[in-house]
């Protein structure tokens, strides 16, 4: 498959006035063509910065301090201002979070849906506003024609959804990148969201960066899986891998505090502390001070990305050689035994 | 629409109630003023007051004076005036209505334009010099007292450069531009501060971070997003800036020596004429109270938000 | 992906034993310390330089003009027609404009030495028309606008808040009923209200504050309206309501502690706006009658021989507008530091 987007040891900070934030440190993920990549961690992980950072909307005290954003081959982080507004939008599109406040209260959709059109392809307002209405329509607005004149407030929370995916489909971008959308959602009104974004998937062939702390929502729309935590990814797979065979103590602690069917009422896990405070961040692995299984390694330094398999890389010093042989939670052994049925191969970490 | 005319109704129907409370509270704080209108003039013996008194109305029970009197000012008639004989009041008023409403508007047209203005630039160069200097101007517009900014116009431009007229009313625009400016200064300072904060709350929202992502430059997501969005509630300043517009316009058009309606209240006030003084007082609260009608209504023409429920919601 | 092939032999085979707990909980605290609304206003307050630097000042010239009772360089009110429109001396500056000379037909001339004053007098900022001591009189001016002013921001406030109180907290039909007199009153204009005022009662200190708290309360009043329908909701004044709290007493302990920043804002923007008013009406000639001063009488006498003699107008206009530039900066970043959204 054809990677469309590389990152690189990205590394991404902010300037506060208690301090200099480093809210990325050292980010690295591909990004191949047609594929859905979701980045999930909790709030404060790093991936709406990673995100922002790709469209290169970081807040002004915000900097890159090193890295590379490879999009066909061009590095975004040394494009200019003008050079990246030709991208945004046309070729890399984004939907934000709440779409109670995303959109415009004082323009009405049609020109909300088309501007982004003017702006990047030389046509006449007539076109781009004909162009919107077949947008609205395949992001399924009812009565779109006579809707291309209401305003934001004249629609309900899930179909001001659907208007901002249409805002960011009009150019047909190459990439898409998804901020929590379903976040703000009623739970029926999600499913529908993430229907439609599978749909528009298969019609357009766009790759899509699906950010979220839900992992419910992961497995349902993703082909690969990031997990993020501290301004890192501490765990990268396909979604099996991930929900099947995961290896870092986040992980599990982030999939035992998932309910399931299988799970007795009182299982349910929570990972203790709070996360990481990145205006000093732990010198060693930073999920350390909360991790059950952490070594004494961890509080030194912090560990490489091991090799599960070519697919599934997982940074944490249980998978170095010398690492003393744990058993995962009950949760996460039943998941491992799963996925040697799924897959036949015989899982030597257990026992 | 039914909603609309049934709020229009009543929001006049309260406007009426204000003027009238106003015109009867006025009627009665001068029935209790000590001494007579006439104690200014010349000596006149008390027959010749009582003759005086008769002519005006004023042997009537009070009570009928008052009728009399709502009835005359329904008219538009406000009496004579007491510092110019025989001088109808409404006469006098409206002779010198041109100068001060064409100072107003030139004055607000200035000064919210270069308020706007600056409280743009100062939105989007947040935290930098600009944003200093910007607010530094709101600062001292608000903080100094436009008859000290008056003078201090009038002692640079017209003492020491010499390159404008000092005072009057002859020279057609020449004249007006020194008063204007003075008259200018705090529309400026509240417009340039209102729009700064607006701006800058309309600029962190997600709208405008969504319409950054459309591709559009800082500059093209400012102005076609932004700024709309922070005009229409500059129209809720209209109100407060009419006031302070007139409060000016006393003590401008006094330092100018403009023939203006400010200028001629000031007198009055300091020569007892009280029918001007009632009058203008009613003019002043008229406009104020229309003021803040043609604001609420303005309001829900251009917000959609509100526009399209029917604009019974303010 | 790329893969970190790092040389694990490096780490002794005892770094990857388990870590105890103990280790991991010293990383585990919470740094900052807890503080409550008012010191963490006061300290977001203390960021803001231009708002300390106003607080400074505006204690400075409150002090210095209060103590001016007892110390005061020269009678404020004693007219001496022998040193009238004496120009600015201080002694040791040789400064022209300061050093007592004037210019007269282009020739420099000593004017305390034509008018036989003493060698030891001084008018650091001159002599008035009657010979008064113009510092002395600006002193009291300022004293008396700040009395003023503070007087009249007081009593709105007062008249505000319990009104305002008392219809956000009844709401339903008393609400309705105050809301409307609010809106009737606000038609009227508040210069009109005080010329009205004081033309019909002798302009003195009393009838100014009257003038002024006529219309002064109702932005007041309409602000903590506001603000008390918004907490009157939040779920633990709810919770103070199931317990069987008063009220009143809701209305004291829990409202009205909410809402003190917003008061404190409004008040501190009022004060300005009441000095401007005073400054205003003196200056249109319906100040306080001579020989007391304010800054607006002072105004209102400078202006009337500016062209001559413009030290007797900019000494209270400078200091009226320093203590306006004062005000507004003070109150902005009270503004700043009482708001929540502010916070980082």
């Amino acid at each position: 498959m054809k990677k469309i987007l590389e990152v690189d040891d990205l590394h991404i900070s902010f300037d506060t006035f208690a301090g200099k934030v480093q809210a990325i440190r050292g980010v690295s993920f591909d990004l191949y063509k047609g594929e859905t990549l979701a980045i999930v961690g909790e709030s404060g992980s790093g991936k709406s910065v990673t995100t922002r950072t790709i469209m290169r909307l970081l807040a002004n005290n915000g900097h890159i301090d090193q890295g590379k954003i490879l999009f066909k081959g061009e590095d975004l982080v040394h494009k200019t201002e003008r050079e990246m507004q030709k991208i945004r939008g046309k070729e890399i599109a984004m939907i934000f979070q709440d779409p109670m406040t995303s959109l415009d209260p004082t323009m009405n959709i049609g020109n909300q849906v088309a501007e982004s059109l003017r702006k990047h392809k030389k046509v006449s307002k007539k076109e781009a506003l004909a162009s919107a209405l077949e947008l609205l329509k395949l992001v399924g607005i009812p009565n779109a024609e006579q809707r291309l004149k209401n305003y934001p407030h004249q629609f309900s929370g899930g179909q001001r959804q659907r208007i901002v995916i249409a805002i960011a489909l009009i150019c047909y971008p190459e990439i898409l990148i998804a901020d929590e959308p379903t976040t703000a959602l009623d739970v029926t009104i999600q499913a529908q969201i993430i229907e439609l974004m599978k749909e528009i998937q298969q019609k357009i062939q766009t790759s899509i960066i699906f950010i979220t702390h839900d992992l419910g929502v992961v497995a349902n729309v993703a082909d690969r899986v990031a997990v993020m935590y501290g301004g890192r990814i501490i765990e990268v797979g396909t979604s099996d891998e991930i929900f099947y065979h995961p290896q870092h103590p986040y992980t599990w602690g982030l999939l035992s505090s998932m309910p399931t069917l299988e799970m007795e009422e009182n299982e349910l896990y929570a990972i203790p502390g709070s996360p990481p405070d990145l205006l000093d961040p732990p010198k060693g692995d930073a999920f350390y001070p909360r991790n059950e299984y952490a070594l004494k390694i961890d509080t030194l330094e912090a560990p490489p990305f091991f090799e599960v398999s070519p697919t599934h890389q997982a940074a944490t010093w249980l998978l170095a050689p010398h690492a003393p042989k744990v058993t995962p939670p009950k949760e996460i052994v039943r998941r491992w035994r799963l996925y040697e049925q799924k897959t036949g191969l015989k899982q030597t970490a257990l026992n | 629409m039914k909603n609309f005319l049934k709020y229009l109704l009543k929001r006049i129907f309260f406007m009426l109630i204000t003027l009238w409370l106003i015109a009867t509270v006025t009627f009665f704080l001068m029935k209790f003023l000590p001494g007579s209108p006439y104690v200014n003039q010349e000596k006149l013996s008390p027959e010749q007051i009582a003759i005086l008194n008769k002519q005006a109305g004023l042997d009537r029970p009070v009570i009928e004076q008052y009728g009399i009197y709502l009835k005359n000012i329904v008219q538009g008639d406000f009496g004579t005036s007491f510092q110019f004989k025989n001088q109808p009041v409404a006469k006098l008023l409206v002779d010198r209505i041109g100068p001060s409403v064409q100072l107003g508007v030139q004055a607000i047209i200035l000064g919210t334009l270069m308020g706007i203005l600056l409280g743009v630039i100062a939105a989007m160069r947040q935290n930098t010099w600009v944003d200093t200097v910007a607010t530094l101007v709101a600062i001292l517009g608000r903080s100094i007292p436009n008859f000290v900014f008056a003078v201090l116009l009038q002692l640079l431009f017209a003492i020491k450069w010499q390159v404008l007229p000092i005072a009057k009313w002859d020279q057609g625009f020449i004249s007006t531009i020194l008063p204007t400016v003075a008259l200018a200064m705090s529309p400026l300072a509240d417009s340039a501060r209102f729009i700064r904060t607006e701006m800058v709350e309309v600029l962190g929202s997600d709208y405008i971070e969504l319409a950054r992502a459309k591709g559009l430059s800082y500059w093209q997501v400012a102005f076609k997003h932004g700024l709309r969005n922070s005009l229409i509630p500059l129209i809720t300043l209209l109100g407060p800036l009419a006031v302070s517009l007139m409060t000016g316009s006393l003590v401008v058009e006094n330092i100018f020596a403009i023939p203006g309606i400010g200028e001629q209240f000031v007198k009055s006030i300091l020569t007892n004429d009280y029918p001007t003084i009632m009058a203008v007082t009613l003019l002043f609260s008229t406009m104020l109270v229309v003021v803040i009608l043609i604001v609420d209504i303005l309001y829900g023409l251009v917000d959609p938000r509100i526009r399209v429920s029917g604009g019974s919601e303010t | 992906m790329e893969q970190t092939q790092l040389n694990v032999k490096q780490f002794s085979a005892d770094s990857f034993e388990p870590l105890i707990h103990a280790e991991r909980e010293s990383r585990e605290k919470i740094v900052a310390p807890s503080l409550t609304f008012l010191q963490d206003s006061w300290r977001r307050l203390k960021k803001n330089k231009g708002a300390v630097i106003s607080l400074f000042i505006l204690i400075a010239v409150a002090v210095i003009a209060f103590g001016s009772i007892w110390v005061s360089p020269h009678d404020p009110t004693k007219q001496n027609v022998k040193y009238i429109n004496l120009p600015p001396k201080i002694p040791g500056v040789s400064l022209d404009g300061f050093n007592g000379t004037a210019l007269i037909g282009g020739q420099r001339v000593d004017k305390y030495a034509q008018a036989n004053v003493p060698e030891q007098v001084h008018f650091y900022l001159g002599t008035d028309g009657l010979g008064r001591d113009l510092l002395s009189r600006l002193l009291m001016g300022t004293r008396v606008s700040l009395i003023i002013a503070i007087i009249a921001a007081l009593l709105d406030l007062s008249i505000g808040v319990t009104y305002g109180m008392i219809s956000g907290m009844k709401g339903g039909k008393v609400d309705n009923v105050m809301q409307r007199v609010l809106e009737v009153l606000s038609g009227i204009p508040n210069l009109v209200v005080m010329i009205l005022m004081l033309t019909i009662f002798e302009p003195g200190m009393t009838s100014i504050i009257l003038a002024m708290i006529v219309t002064g309360w109702i932005t007041m009043a309409r602000i903590v309206r506001a603000q008390a329908l918004k907490i009157k909701d939040q779920e633990y004044v709810m919770a103070a309501r199931t317990l069987g709290e008063s009220s009143s007493k809701i209305a004291l302990k829990h409202v009205l502690p909410n809402i003190s920043g917003v008061i404190i804002v409004q008040m501190m923007f009022s004060i300005p706006s009441a000095i401007f008013f005073e400054a205003f009406l003196g200056f249109i000639g319906l100040g306080l009658r001579p020989p007391a001063a304010s800054l607006g009488t002072l105004l209102n006498e400078g202006y009337k021989t500016f062209r001559f003699l413009p030290h007797l107008m900019w000494a209270p206009a400078i200091t009226l507008s320093v203590i306006m530039v004062c005000f507004n900066l003070l109150a902005d970043g009270l503004r700043d530091a009482f708001d929540p959204k502010m916070k980082d």
